[in-house]
């Protein structure tokens, strides 16, 4: 029989906030322990939550961004359950009136094997807001278990998606694209292992050509996209072994050892928390009108797909480059910097009102320009990074460097040649194009005047070549070009020799 | 001077009859003497309480003095106080010393007035006799042999005996009003999030609030003036002008000056299960009100019968989640042995709370548990709109509503402890009040005779609408100055069985 794996995800998505959920406390990583834990985060007897606004603008971002209802009206909730890292005695959640209603997220699942890549629509359910618990650190002190609290009542965004997914590399496309979502509208530092980004995997089985879903585990806590993959594809095999020998699939919670890349239950179904959930007397409901709607919407970046369907209109970039420069948004920030200074000089701000009628008024030459931004930033730029494991928002050469290279090389000062060697100098810390080009002699002889000299002599040097191309061979030109290259040690431009060693041949 | 008021006292310390030192001393001398017999306060530091009183008496010197400065009050021990021993009754708590101030605290801080101590209160304020506090109960000053009504039984007697110039307690559903009515004292519960509840240990995070117990209206207006307003820190804190709470106290040389006002009688309040005696007292006292120029109308709250079930389902649900907290993990009670974390919650929570507490915890839990929840949570907070509802419609047709604000007098101790429901009934003709959100007052309104042969007092409840606390207070201010319940204190040194043992 053929199976078909059925996925869902629940994200949970640590918001950049600069205080917790429900309290003043700072959410800053890496503090000694419990060195953030206000009375509120350790609980105290008689403290109150107060809601962090700027997550609720998180919150609406995200939604928007997703185009999803926005609920005018959603409502917290307590979910009660008993456990050392959670002082409370209970999380503050929303369950049943969520900030963040339905929603959809397109995904790209690339390239695996024969398959072809291709596009997909996720569905998501909903997105709420909650608070995250502490810290449990066994082992430190002997013999006990300690607390930390100082991630208690961190702001996170559950996002939970439909069950759309049908395979580990569907699963991990949408992990990606939503990592790179919320990263892009600025509402998680998308740092995985710091836990900033976290997935719930939900996996269930069913013969292919069926409708009904089968009964589902949940994979918890997974913080790495490899980790997804491995889980999925660990859990789905031995759910299909487990069937086809006959058993039966118990709803569980379980758990993926990375270590030996299996996954294995928690608890099961029966053993499960009656949450108690109830709607939090200590909160108001949460109100959300239209106009600070519009003014959240109005404050968005524009989106990933917005942007990429603008490079391919206004740029003329392939789908290809335009899908690559807007794959990250440290990789759309780096482009769009550099070509501010192609385009601007650095002057002013490059938005996306201005863009098109900056490029109006440049016509095709700057596209060639922005061409060739896209084909160093992805080629030479990436490489260089990949090889020594850099992220794009550190490279060693900023766009405004790269931006004035790249000028140098338009208007036919350097060759593609020389200003790879420019690029080194400045990965090795050198600061100034034009001085390292002055430096290193890099300039290319485009003078046609300097150049007619240098053509005039290699004539005079070469009359037989020249009575062999006059003859027709054509072979005969392409060695005066090299002589004339070799002539200027390398720094005419080829095109241009080409150009007026033809002109003067054919005088 | 232990009897004098709020206002004659700050009139006395701002014009250095008194330094605030010395009206410190005399209180706790008087708990000194009495505290032992009577129970009320369960924390003192005179170290700290001499601290403030000083402090006071410089603001005084430096004519910084507003109205409360240099006055000593009792706390109800459910305030967080930095520094002092904050148990709200419960042995889970015996331990714990506050390392913060609840916004209460703050407020009287703020105006330097003089914190006297912490007294004592029934088990996270889930009584209505004081007897579920782990220190004890408190004998109502005027006959020890009975309660002095609960949760907040420790300020209510602190204030009845003259143990402090006034004291704050909290009312959840009638914590302040029947302990005031049982105490001959006047009480007030105010519009719920008139008064900020941080730092007040939560038992129904949507009924509690907190309030002044005094001897008069016009002292509990001086204290709301300092309790009231907006706090962010309580998300259920109403944002709204500051108010002066005094501003309708006026003494008028009219004979009627409470012409206009219309006071709803609801019969459901005068129905079975009110002491007849009680009754008398209450008509007398509308009967003053007719001579003050007021009209009478008869109203009905239908849904009254509905406010006890209610509020046993919705106050449990909050408090066995509110109460999930104390764990034994952080702070509180821990028990000595336990074999694995799920022995020490155990051991712990068995151990560190109360019967009552437990017996709450599990309603809560019950009513919240799954498939239970709409028939009892979901219910409960239908019925609530609905209570809430019949006084909306009430308050078209009058001013104030009055009624008693408990069934009988004190009772003698020990009398209710095996009958839960019984006790229940204590907050009869309160309860709707918290559920609906409105404010209510107890004003002493006569006294009783009880078998024993001694005096009890009686309170009338006095229902306002929604931040009406202002007229409420002239309402209760005008019968005042007619009349002297207010002012009767008892006798503390009057032979007494458990005075003869405790204290001569």
């Amino acid at each position: 029989m053929e199976w078909e794996v059925v996925i869902g995800l629940e994200t949970h998505t640590q918001l950049k906030t600069n205080t917790k959920q429900f309290s003043g406390a700072s959410t800053i990583y890496g503090a000694e322990p419990n060195t953030q834990a206000c009375e509120v985060s350790i609980a105290l007897p008689g403290v109150l939550p107060v809601l962090n606004a700027e997550a609720v603008k998180c919150a609406v971002k995200f939604g928007l961004s997703i185009d999803a209802e926005i609920a005018p009206r959603s409502v917290f909730s307590r979910k009660n359950y008993f456990y050392p890292d959670l002082p409370k005695g209970y999380q503050i959640s929303q369950f049943e009136l969520p900030v963040v209603g339905k929603g959809k997220i397109t995904i790209q699942v690339p390239a695996v094997g024969k398959n072809l890549p291709y596009e997909k629509v996720i569905n998501i359910t909903r997105a709420h807001l909650e608070e995250d618990a502490g810290k449990s650190v066994h082992g430190a002190v002997e013999g006990m278990s300690g607390i930390d609290l100082n991630r208690t009542g961190t702001p996170l965004l559950e996002i939970v998606t439909e069950p759309d997914m049908r395979s580990a590399d569907e699963a991990v496309a949408y992990a990606k694209k939503l990592h790179e979502l919320v990263q892009w509208i600025g509402i998680c530092d998308g740092n995985m292992q710091e836990g900033s980004f976290r997935c719930d995997v939900n996996v269930s089985v069913r013969p292919k050509g069926t409708d009904k879903l089968g009964t589902r585990r949940e994979i918890k806590n997974l913080n790495s996209f490899k980790f997804i993959q491995q889980a999925i594809e660990f859990e789905t095999r031995w759910q299909i072994e487990r069937l086809e020998d006959g058993g039966k699939i118990q709803q569980a919670t379980i758990l993926f050892n990375s270590d030996i890349g299996e996954t294995k239950a928690m608890r099961s179904k029966e053993e499960a928390n009656d949450y108690r959930y109830f709607p939090d007397p200590d909160l108001l409901p949460l109100e959300i009108t239209e106009a600070y709607k519009a003014k959240i919407r109005a404050s968005l970046p524009e989106l990933p797909e917005a942007m990429k369907a603008r490079f391919e209109r206004d740029f003329a970039l392939s789908n290809d480059d335009a899908s690559f420069l807007t794959s990250s948004k440290q990789i759309a920030d780096y482009f769009n910097e550099t070509v501010k200074y192609i385009l601007l000089g650095g002057i002013g701000t490059l938005t996306s009102e201005n863009i098109p009628s900056a490029l109006a008024h440049a016509g095709q030459q700057v596209n060639e320009k922005i061409k060739i931004v896209a084909n160093w930033i992805k080629g030479t730029l990436s490489a260089k990074l990949n090889s020594e494991d850099l992220t794009i928002d550190i490279s060693p050469v900023t766009p405004t460097q790269l931006a004035t290279l790249l000028k140098r090389v338009a208007d036919n000062t350097i060759s593609n040649n020389a200003a790879k060697q420019v690029l080194d100098a400045l990965w090795l810390g050198e600061a100034d194009v034009d001085a390292i080009i002055a430096t290193k002699g890099l300039k290319q002889e485009s003078d046609s005047g300097a150049l007619g000299v240098i053509i005039d002599e290699v004539l005079a040097a070469n009359p037989t070549m020249v009575e062999e191309f006059k003859a027709g061979k054509e072979k005969a030109f392409n060695a005066l070009v090299g002589q004339a290259m070799k002539a200027s040690k390398g720094k005419a431009n080829p095109t241009q020799v080409n150009e007026v060693l033809k002109k003067k041949l054919t005088a | 001077m232990i009897n004098s008021s709020l206002k004659q006292l700050g009139e006395m310390l701002q014009a250095k009859k008194i330094s605030s030192v010395e009206l410190t001393q005399t209180f706790l001398s008087r708990i000194t003497e009495y505290n032992p017999s009577i129970n009320a306060y369960i924390a003192l530091d005179a170290s700290k309480t001499f601290t403030q009183a000083k402090a006071a008496d410089v603001l005084i010197a430096n004519n910084q003095a507003s109205p409360l400065t240099g006055i000593p009050f009792a706390q109800k021990d459910i305030f967080c106080a930095k520094g002092w021993k904050t148990t709200c009754g419960s042995k889970m708590l015996a331990n714990f010393i506050a390392p913060y101030d609840a916004h209460v605290i703050t407020q009287f801080d703020n105006v330097g007035a003089v914190n006297l101590g912490k007294t004592n209160m029934d088990e996270f304020a889930m009584g209505s006799s004081n007897e579920t506090s782990y220190f004890g109960g408190v004998k109502n000053p005027w006959d020890f042999d009975r309660v002095p009504g609960g949760s907040s039984g420790g300020s209510a007697a602190a204030v009845a005996a003259r143990l402090c110039a006034a004291a704050t307690g909290t009312d959840t559903g009638g914590s302040i009003r029947q302990p005031a009515s049982l105490c001959g004292f006047t009480g007030l519960k105010p519009t719920y999030g008139v008064v900020s509840r941080y730092g007040m240990i939560a038992f129904a995070s949507s009924l509690d609030q907190a309030g002044p117990m005094a001897k008069s209206a016009e002292d509990c207006a001086l204290m709301m003036n300092v309790m009231a307003g907006f706090d962010e820190r309580d998300s259920t804190s109403l944002m709204r002008d500051k108010e002066d709470y005094t501003r309708y106290l006026i003494k008028s040389s009219e004979s009627t000056p409470l012409a206009g006002l219309k006071i709803g009688l609801p019969k459901e309040f005068f129905a079975e299960g009110l002491d007849a005696n009680v009754a008398k007292i209450v008509e007398t006292a509308i009967a003053e009100y007719k001579k003050l120029g007021a009209e009478v109308v008869d109203i009905s709250l239908p849904n009254t019968g509905l406010s006890i079930p209610v509020y046993y389902v919705l106050a449990p649900a909050e408090a066995s989640s509110n109460l999930s907290r104390y764990d034994g993990v952080r702070y509180g009670h821990r028990t000595e042995s336990y074999t694995d974390l799920m022995d020490m919650y155990c051991k712990s929570r068995a151990e560190g709370f109360g019967a009552e507490v437990k017996r709450r915890i599990l309603i809560g839990t019950y009513v919240l548990s799954a498939g239970y929840y709409d028939a009892y949570y979901l219910k409960a907070q239908q019925i609530r709109r609905l209570i809430a509802q019949d006084f909306t419609e009430a308050f078209k047709k009058c001013d104030v509503i009055m009624g008693p604000a408990a069934p009988s007098t004190a009772f003698k101790a020990g009398e209710k402890v095996e009958d839960p429901v019984a006790m229940y009934l204590q907050d009869i003709y309160t309860i709707s009040t918290n559920l609906a959100g409105l404010p209510g007052m107890s004003v002493p309104a006569g006294f009783l005779d009880s078998t024993g042969g001694k005096k009890l007092p009686v309170g009338l409840q006095i229902i306002g609408n929604y931040f009406d606390e202002a007229r409420m207070l002239n309402v209760a201010h005008q019968y005042q100055l007619v009349t002297d319940w207010h002012i009767r204190m008892p006798n503390l040194d009057m032979p007494n069985s458990v005075k003869q043992e405790g204290l001569n």
